[in-house]
């Protein structure tokens, strides 16, 4: 077969392996190839062990040979972002806290992936605890973006995004904050997808802040984003905030849904700092949907501009109080010179996190101390719902919104040292987090020197299947997911 | 000057629920160490916790049984602090909406003496609220070691109003709290278990002085007797501090219950910022009414109800009741006994005096103990049909409680059913009885009625016991009649 295996979508690969035109050994072997190949360059990744992957190759060659294959995912190679618990490997959060920590259990939507017959391939780089937009805070390495090495791939799941990219796995999984999976996506010319708040289980995903993170995949093309969310969703009675409903077979809804849709385009969204060049290919894909008949609408999200703001007292609280575990008693990085329990936190702490992590807890311990309660954290509650009745209020309109992405393409690694140029980056993904809403990225042209632009849709709560087909109605039109990176 | 203390309890009881409060792992005492352990309990990066449904209905029904208004909602909160024996480094709690609020427990003051029942009064609480336990620290000569076996059970904190004035108060406070918790099922209430704790918070002001002084909050009362020493050396101590011009500072102190006395924890400004938020891990829970009805139906007659029952119902005396009333299990198996034999006051009298102590001496439960009320009802019979007697039932007893066999049986194998004697014969020893003793004779012809009883024991004494006490007390005053 193709050498190019590993730089074709699932839907394809699933046909081979089910025709049996290629085995998932074979499959896997080209994508641990291929990784060994490039991942020098792009540093994807943070681990990777060629044996389990290959034997759960075999394994998934075996059902199939006796006729129990799981459907499509079964004997594709998937890559795991760092911070998602695989049994018996490690689980470091691109953290010297949690440089030597092995998960004992797997995460939901782990198991989910086994039990579809996935291989699980990898860990995956971020920026330490998912925190940042370049992947440039991991404590191990930064990884790049395979399509200008001297740019970073976005983040935090900028390893997920990069892999993808670059041909070290099929599909991956990310978690989304506040943009984590779909503002890298954008910069690196693939899907990503962050399913509605409670859609997909938190149980095993390393919390960084509980109220806005979401698991969703990258992948190469809507339709496989599909096939990976139908494997990962549903409630789980390990996570409280995992919502009941039922779930369709959303790659079967991909082919009912046919528009033409109502689609909302905020002027908040189109504002000062957004390059030129993500503006023209956004308008470009705007004008696509127009002339497929949609209707295109200004929506006004009046509080957009509290978004960066809110999430940085939400997300920062809810961070200070989740990383206290990281404490060096039970398990993670533990100071050697400590002279008694408090120099234990201290220092074990100290020199455990990051600065960019160290910055967020203090951040998060400031607005929730007694006397800063009510004028922050409570106050950025409200501007939440504020924001959230926002997109409620638009969506009465419309069935969906269109923005960029990332205000800009990827920027060269160090470009942004000040931590409030960092957090900008977000600045038109924020808002679907903290309205709980679905969003995706997909690739929608290039800059001239050749930089990956990302759109993103933003649908309705738990309507993944309308906002799939919308994202797939655009796709089928373009093709920039053929150009693949220089490696 | 005269002194009030004032005192307020925080009382955490263990709820008893086979698992964990927020994971499935099972809850339970004197496993080996970190053996009730899961990654939710030890905080492994990426868990999260689960409610258990179990332990909201047990403080639900502890709620409805002392009184107190259940809140609509039950909401989660974080409070942050670090400390080893803490996993996550915040304990999910309830912070600014306790899912129990207001409500009383009746106390019982001591009576004058053990068999005169004392004051009762009702002690206002403020709250009741769910949270989770914290592990256990072992502290070494070189290092400390932790035990997550007890972290993450179910506790409830119960908080009194400030309403209680002595030492003997707060413990008849804790006494009472403790049977209504066991009488629920709620929890077992062992303290040597640490599964009921007790902090105080005590001040003291000059007698008719309305506001409340400087308080000072006591910890570790570990047992129910250092709860009333704790806090009677504490009050005794601010008024030492006061009356030698000396001031009370807001601080929390250790108290040592080998050594009796106390010393300084930490002053107001160490004061932890918990800086509580809700928790994002965890919906809020709806209690409507319907399940607050589904655990009023199982919610049992309180002991100080039942007590006022048992006076009314079965006419026994203080000295029974103060008995089987605290302990559920004895008092339904009085009431039993009682209904079986028809007969409460003979039926109490045998298990509080003969039962308990046949109970304790064999160390075994009540459950376990072959005599049940079927028993005790069929003695009682026997007994008052005049079958057997006093001093053979005592014999019965001992035997039943080692073979479990009725009472009858007993009595027929052993030979220790009344033979009736001979009218004549009887009727021989007591005019011998009387002829022997002249003074009593005497006595009870000049109207003193009770100098009849002297001429009893030999009559008994002349039978080798087995005269019909009945017969023997209408044969001597048919024959004085006619003397």
């Amino acid at each position: 077969m193709s050498s190019e295996l590993f730089y074709k979508p699932v839907t394809e690969l699933s046909s081979l392996l089910e025709s049996k035109k290629i085995s998932s050994v074979e499959l896997t072997a080209a994508v641990v190839a291929r990784t060994k190949a490039v991942d020098t360059k792009v540093k994807a990744f943070n681990s990777f062990n060629e044996t389990d992957a290959l034997s759960q190759a075999r394994a998934s060659d075996e059902r199939r040979a006796a006729g129990q294959a799981r459907g499509p995912l079964d004997g594709i190679p998937v890559g795991i972002k760092d911070v998602i618990s695989v049994a018996g490997q490690p689980l470091t959060a691109s953290s010297k806290m949690l440089a030597n920590f092995v998960s004992p259990y797997d995460a939901t939507v782990t198991k989910k992936l086994k039990n579809a017959g996935a291989i699980c391939w990898g860990r995956l780089n971020l920026d330490e605890f998912a925190m940042g937009s370049s992947t440039e805070n991991s404590a191990f390495h930064t990884t790049c973006n395979p399509y200008d090495l001297e740019r970073v791939p976005g983040g935090s799941s900028g390893g997920s995004a990069a892999a993808v990219a670059a041909g070290e796995a099929i599909v991956t999984l990310g978690s989304d904050t506040g943009g984590s999976i779909r503002q890298p996506a954008a910069l690196c010319n693939v899907v990503g997808f962050k399913p509605t708040y409670g859609l997909v289980s938190r149980y095993g995903l390393i919390a960084f802040a509980s109220s806005l993170d979401q698991i969703g995949p990258f992948s190469r093309s809507v339709e496989d984003a599909a096939i990976t969310l139908s494997a990962i969703a549903g409630h789980d009675p390990l996570d409280s905030t995992s919502f009941k409903t039922d779930l369709p077979d959303y790659r079967a809804e991909l082919t009912k849904r046919k528009g033409p849709w109502r689609l909302g385009i905020p002027k908040e969204y189109f504002g000062q700092g957004l390059d030129p060049e993500v503006a023209a290919a956004v308008e470009k894909a705007i004008n696509y949907y127009e002339k497929l008949g949609c209707e295109v609408k200004n929506v006004s999200l009046p509080h957009t501009e509290y978004g960066v703001g809110v999430y940085y007292i939400i997300a920062t609280a809810e961070c200070s109080s989740n990383l206290a575990r990281y404490d060096g008693i039970r398990y993670g990085h533990r100071s050697k010179d400590a002279k008694d329990i408090v120099d234990l936190y201290f220092k074990s702490r100290a020199e455990g996190f990051g600065p960019e992590v160290k910055r967020r807890i203090i951040l998060g311990t400031y607005v929730l101390s007694s006397g800063y309660y009510d004028a922050y954290y409570l106050r950025a509650q409200k501007v939440r719902t504020l924001i959230r009745q926002d997109f409620l209020n638009a969506y009465k309109e419309v069935d969906a919104i269109l923005t960029p992405t990332s205000p800009t393409p990827a920027f060269k690694r160090g470009a942004k040292a000040d931590p409030l140029a960092m957090y900008l980056c977000d600045i038109y993904t924020i808002g679907v987090n903290l309205a709980g809403l679905p969003g995706i990225s997909v690739p929608c042209g290039f800059s001239q020197t050749g930089l990956p632009i990302g759109l993103q849709i933003i649908g309705q709560p738990f309507q993944e299947a309308e906002l799939l087909a919308i994202a797939q109605t655009y796709e089928k039109g373009h093709d920039w997911a053929s150009k693949k990176p220089n490696l | 000057m005269k002194y009030e203390a004032v005192i307020g309890l925080e009382v955490h009881v263990q709820v008893k629920t086979r698992s964990k409060m927020f994971t499935r792992v099972a809850a339970g005492y004197g496993h080996d160490e970190n053996t009730l352990t899961d990654p939710v309990v030890l905080a492994l990066p990426g868990v999260l916790p689960v409610m258990n449904k179990a332990a909201l209905d047990a403080i639900i029904k502890a709620g409805l049984m002392l009184g107190c208004e259940i809140a609509p909602v039950c909401k989660w909160d974080r409070k942050n602090y670090f400390y080893p024996d803490s996993p996550k480094n915040y304990q999910i709690s309830q912070y600014d909406q306790p899912i129990c609020l207001g409500g009383n427990v009746e106390i019982e003051f001591p009576g004058s003496a053990r068999n005169v029942m004392g004051e009762h009064k009702s002690i206002p609480l403020t709250r009741i609220h769910l949270e989770e336990d914290v592990g256990k620290l072992n502290h070494g000569a070189l290092e400390s070691l932790v035990d997550y076996n007890r972290a993450g059970t179910p506790l409830m904190e119960i908080v009194s109003e400030p309403a209680m004035h002595t030492a003997d108060e707060a413990f008849a406070y804790l006494t009472s709290l403790r049977n209504s918790m066991i009488y629920g099922g709620i929890s077992d209430c062992d303290m040597e278990k640490g599964q009921l704790r007790c902090d105080a918070n005590i001040s003291i002001r000059p007698v008719g002085e309305t506001k409340l002084g400087t308080k000072v909050e006591l910890k570790n009362l570990n047992s129910i007797s250092f709860v009333r020493d704790g806090i009677a050396h504490e009050i005794a101590r601010q008024i030492a501090v006061t009356e030698s011009g000396g001031t009370i500072v807001q601080e929390t102190r250790d108290y040592d219950g080998q050594t009796g006395a106390s010393q300084s924890l930490r002053s107001k400004e160490m004061a932890h910022d918990y800086r509580y938020f809700p928790d994002p891990d965890l919906m809020p829970v709806k209690v409507d009414d319907a399940w607050k009805a589904r655990i009023l139906a199982e919610c049992p007659e309180m002991p100080f109800e039942k007590q006022r029952r048992f006076f009314d119902q079965y006419q026994i005396p203080y000295t029974i009741t103060s008995v089987l009333v605290p302990d559920r299990e004895l008092s339904d198996y009085f009431e039993e006994a009682a209904k079986l034999s028809g007969k409460p006051q003979a039926a109490g009298n045998w298990i509080v005096n003969d039962l308990l102590r046949e109970v304790g001496l064999a160390k075994v439960s009540l459950a376990e103990s072959k005599i049940k009320p079927a028993h005790i009802a069929a003695l009682v019979k026997l007994i008052d049909s005049g079958t057997v007697l006093n001093n053979a039932a005592k014999e019965i007893f001992i035997e039943m409680f080692s073979t479990g066999d009725l009472p009858d049986v007993i009595a027929e194998r052993r030979g220790l059913k009344a033979t009736p004697t001979d009218a004549g014969e009887l009727e021989q020893w007591c005019r011998d009885s009387i002829a022997a003793n002249a003074k009593a004779l005497a006595e009870f012809k000049g109207g003193k009625e009770s100098a009849i009883n002297a001429f009893k024991g030999p009559v008994m004494k002349a039978s080798k016991g087995r005269a019909n006490p009945k017969l023997v007390d209408e044969t001597l005053r048919k024959l004085l009649a006619s003397l």
